[in-house]
């Protein structure tokens, strides 16, 4: 890793669910750091927890979650137990997240322009009309065309595409240091996705805003990202920088998730899936929770396995990772 | 959702037979409220049914009453009668609790026969509007829309000044403003029904229309039926009761709980307030009672709804 | 839109056609309209002659043009008890009809959308579950009752309210308003209650579910991570798309209200074209009571008609649908 100032910290953070069923341990004992101007990729498949991890940082998780343990450290402050006041001066305006169902994320009555003059004044005390400028500029920026007419429109009257360039122009409105991007480019077409793909790259390289993007697509995640996490039932097990984890996976989850690409399988051969199924939160197996469907497990993984260090810059959960092989 | 043997979550299931009808029992004394509502409806009914047990004198029974006990407060004993008039009396004499329980028995009959009667037409309406479709269908809902379009009190009104008093008018003008809700409802519900495949297997064995509208899709029609049937009681209840304090219900020989209070209405400004107070209580408790049932009827046997 | 509303609009003139037919049907199945529009304490002589100026003794289909023609121009009948024109006696209380009806509904509104908003955010809370208890208690109790506990409660036993009448009326652009005057406000304020009290309960639920349905939203959670208020969320965000069904169920239930009325004006003697109904069935006035008829459907085709243009220019989406069609 660079020498870069570190934006965000997340130190040890756990968030659970309590409901009538169950504790669930959506997210357990999650650690990463990501650096100014740096891309991170969060990658995981449905109930990972990446989407809660994304959430707790932001504050943003309903009841009957909440955070029950950890740190988040950001701009000098420990979010988890910073008052909601201040929590809520910096959502918006140094933090911002981006949704991925473009269709739900803008309120659907409400005008455009509404949405993201309010974004502004939330946070410092502008006119409306200069606001309404500010809100142009940036609807430009993404990439829209004739901006002042089209912040009169209503959200349906704009394409998915165009709606989550939408968004994402509201989530750079007030210049964040770090954005949370939840699975943004996963319900729309693969040519707008590379669009918003190459979109969100060149404004945070611009702007020097540190960037976590969610996503469950590893071919996403090659091409934009410094540094990936991956996330498996909860915690992370694996990171390191993208080339590397991708070229030399650690884990037999990484291992199994890059062999399932299907560019990756061989035509004809039959596609390789990694055997089994996600365990329930609800019921985790003790030990590695990988255990059940890894071909490397034996009695050892019956223990946790702690996330160590293997290489520089490399960091694994496994007693028996993949040292030395080749993807 | 995986639950471990280890952890039985809620009362243990086993020991007694889990059928249907334990469930809904179960699900609907989940609301407290409800399950007071239904005991409070069972006091009320049984009042009704066994009045003449039950009173301590039959207010229509005019040789019974003693004119010099008119408009007594509550707790007052007639001197010739030697009831004590819990309630207080009336204008003519009457014993307000007899009159009072004498009252549940004409709003709860007028309420419950118009609803019953109701649903048997709508009900009937509804089907064959879903049934045959087309053209049928169309000129029914036409129909049935624009008698809904206008607000039951109003309706009931015009006809009953025109039809004049009596309890079977008043039931002639209940049925004609309710049938129409039950049409609708049941015709959702039969349209549903109709498109599913045993209907489809009864019409390839040639069953009459008849046949397969009652006996095949009436019976899978009837849940959301028994709901509104349920709070449209109450309703009929409460309209038989306006119109009656609006003078134009059941006649004065035969008082429903809302023509008590109408008697009873000119007496409140001078402070008797028991001639309509009373009976005013009466029907409240009634009608809430319906509802409260109705209410949780209706939450559990509607599945959308089910958190 | 034009094709919309124009299509509405002959919609609508159909029904009052209808209706008048059916109307005038019904009068001929229950008697001979002699005794209906006549009064039946003129002699015979006159009564001939009325008969004859009213064209009672021609085939029923043209009577009912007669009739059609005369109500075109205003004349449905004298009245039988006040020997005016029945129409222009339930005109002159129609200000007082809308003006109870009106405050009414601003009532329900005013009142309901906050309780209504409160239970949907706190439901399991004592407060949350009590106004729904409320609820059930707003919508089932009879219109009637409810005035008459608050005639006893307020008049009688506090002396604070009147327990009858309209207060005293200033002319406000030409009609009688009694709510600009104190006195007319304490006249006015228990009526308005008895008769908002079961829309009040309607509206409490309908603002209930709305904010149950909108609350988990994305773009509830989204306005959220943009760093606003609490406040702004939910009066802005949330109050608006809970307030579309709102209007629309208060807008087809303005016509029920206004039936209503006529219990209300009833129990409080207030001076409106519901008292007047009563009064009129209970004196056998009949031209009153079908020129009450006459209007009273016109009035709610026309209410319908409104509620239904409003409503597609209320959301934007359905107006754009409107105009893809």
């Amino acid at each position: 890793m660079t020498g870069r100032e570190i934006t965000l910290s997340v130190e040890n953070v756990s968030t659970s669910f309590f409901t009538r069923a169950g504790v669930v341990k959506a997210v357990d004992d999650v650690s990463f750091t990501v650096g100014a101007g740096e891309v991170l990729g969060l990658v995981g498949e449905s109930g990972s927890g990446k989407s809660v991890t994304g959430f707790s940082i932001l504050g943003l998780v309903d009841p009957p979650g909440r955070i029950v343990s950890g740190r988040i450290m950001f701009a000098g402050h420990d979010l988890v137990t910073l008052p909601e006041e201040e929590m809520r001066a910096l959502r918006g305006a140094r933090l911002a997240m981006i949704f991925q169902d473009p269709m739900m994320t803008l309120n659907p009555v409400l005008r455009v322009d509404t949405q993201m003059i309010e974004a502004l004044q939330a946070h410092a005390d502008i006119s409306r009309e200069k606001a309404r400028i500010r809100a142009a500029e940036a609807l430009a920026q993404v990439g829209i065309p004739s901006p002042d007419e089209r912040l009169k429109n209503y959200p349906h009257q704009f394409s998915g595409g165009m709606r989550q360039r939408v968004a994402i122009a509201i989530a750079m409105l007030n210049k964040p240091d770090l954005i949370i991007a939840d699975e943004p480019t996963t319900a729309l077409d693969v040519t707008i996705q590379a669009q918003i793909l190459y979109e969100v790259q060149k404004l945070c390289r611009e702007t020097g805003t540190a960037l976590i993007w969610i996503t469950h697509d590893l071919t996403v995640v090659a091409g934009l990202a410094d540094r990936i996490c991956v996330m498996y039932a909860g915690s992370i097990v694996e990171e390191g920088g993208v080339d590397d984890v991708l070229d030399r996976p650690l884990h037999p989850y990484t291992r199994g998730l890059i062999g399932s690409v299907p560019s990756r399988n061989r035509r004809s051969k039959k596609l390789y899936q990694i055997p089994g199924m996600t365990p329930s939160l609800l019921n985790l197996p003790p030990g590695c929770r990988f255990r059940n469907r890894c071909p490397r497990a034996d009695e050892a993984c019956t223990a946790m396995p702690e996330l160590r260090e293997l290489a520089p810059g490399r960091a694994a959960r496994c007693f028996h990772p993949h040292l030395g092989d080749q993807a | 959702m995986t639950r471990s043997a280890a952890e039985p979550l809620g009362p243990a299931r086993g020991r007694r037979e889990d059928t249907p009808f334990r469930r809904f029992v179960s699900d609907f004394a989940e609301s407290k409220l409800a399950v007071i509502g239904l005991f409070g409806f069972l006091v009320i009914a049984f009042l009704a049914i066994f009045a003449p047990f039950v009173t301590p004198q039959n207010p229509y029974d005019l040789a019974q009453l003693d004119i010099f006990d008119v408009r007594l407060p509550p707790g007052e004993v007639g001197r010739s009668t030697g009831i004590t008039y819990w309630l207080g009396t009336d204008a003519q004499g009457r014993d307000m609790l007899s009159a009072i329980i004498y009252g549940i028995r004409v709003s709860l009959f007028v309420g419950a026969v118009s609803a019953v009667i109701s649903l048997a037409i709508g009900a009937v309406v509804g089907l064959v509007a879903a049934y045959f479709g087309g053209r049928v269908d169309s000129v029914i809902m036409r129909v049935v829309d624009i008698q809904l379009s206008f607000p039951a009190i109003l309706v009931a009104l015009i006809l009953l000044s025109v039809l004049g008093q009596g309890v079977d008018k008043v039931l002639i003008a209940l049925v004609i403003v309710q049938w129409a809700y039950y049409a609708r409802t049941a015709r959702g519900s039969a349209l549903v029904e109709r498109n599913r495949e045993y209907v489809e297997a009864a019409t390839c064995l040639a069953l009459g229309h008849r046949r397969i509208m009652f006996r095949h899709i009436m019976p899978n029609c009837m849940p959301p039926l028994i709901v509104i049937v349920t709070i449209q009681v109450a309703d009929a209840i409460a309209l038989e009761a306006t119109l009656s304090f609006l003078g134009v219900g059941v006649p004065v020989t035969e008082p429903s709980l809302g023509l008590l209070i109408s008697i009873g209405f000119d007496y409140l400004l001078s402070g008797k307030y028991w001639i309509s107070v009373f009976p005013g209580v009466a029907l409240a408790l009634a009608i809430v009672s319906i509802n409260l049932v109705g209410d949780q009827l209706r939450d559990i046997l509607n599945p959308r709804l089910r958190k | 839109m034009l094709v919309y509303i124009i299509r509405r609009v002959l919609q609508a003139g159909l029904v009052i056609v209808v209706m008048s037919v059916l109307v005038y049907v019904g009068i001929f199945l229950v008697g001979s309209p002699v005794d209906i529009l006549i009064n039946p304490e003129m002699s015979e002589s006159e009564m001939e002659a009325v008969t004859k100026a009213l064209g009672l003794d021609r085939p029923i289909w043209e009577q009912y043009f007669i009739f059609v023609g005369n109500a075109l121009k205003g004349d449905l009948g004298k009245s039988f008890v006040f020997g005016q024109s029945a129409i222009k006696l339930i005109v002159e209380r129609i200000p007082a009809t809308m003006e109870l009806a009106i405050v009414s509904i601003i009532v329900s509104l005013v009142v309901g959308i906050p309780l209504g908003i409160w239970a949907g955010l706190k439901p399991e809370s004592v407060s949350g579950r009590s106004i729904m208890a409320g609820s059930i208690l707003g919508f089932s109790l009879p219109n009637f009752w409810v005035g008459l506990m608050l005639i006893m409660l307020f008049a009688v036993m506090a002396g604070w309210l009147p327990a009858a009448g309209r207060g005293r009326t200033e002319v406000v652009l030409g009609i009688d308003l009694s709510i600009v005057t104190l006195d007319g406000l304490k006249h006015i304020l228990l009526p308005s209650i008895t008769l908002a009290l079961s829309k009040t309960a309607l509206v409490v639920r309908l603002a209930r579910a709305g904010v149950r349905e909108v609350l988990p939203m994305d773009y509830i959670k989204f306005a959220r991570a943009k760093g606003l208020s609490n406040r702004r969320v939910i009066f802005v965000h949330v109050l608006k798309n809970i307030m579309i069904p709102i209007v629309t169920v208060t807008g087809l239930e303005l016509g029920s209200v206004v039936a209503f009325a006529v219990v209300t004006e009833t129990v409080f003697a207030w001076p409106g074209m519901g008292k007047l109904l009563i009064d009129s069935i209970g004196n056998l006035d009949r031209p009153v009571v079908v020129a009450y008829l006459m209007l009273i459907v016109f009035l709610l085709v026309i209410l319908n008609l409104v509620v239904d243009i409003l409503y597609s220019v209320l959301d934007p989406r359905v107006r754009l649908q409107e105009q893809r069609a």
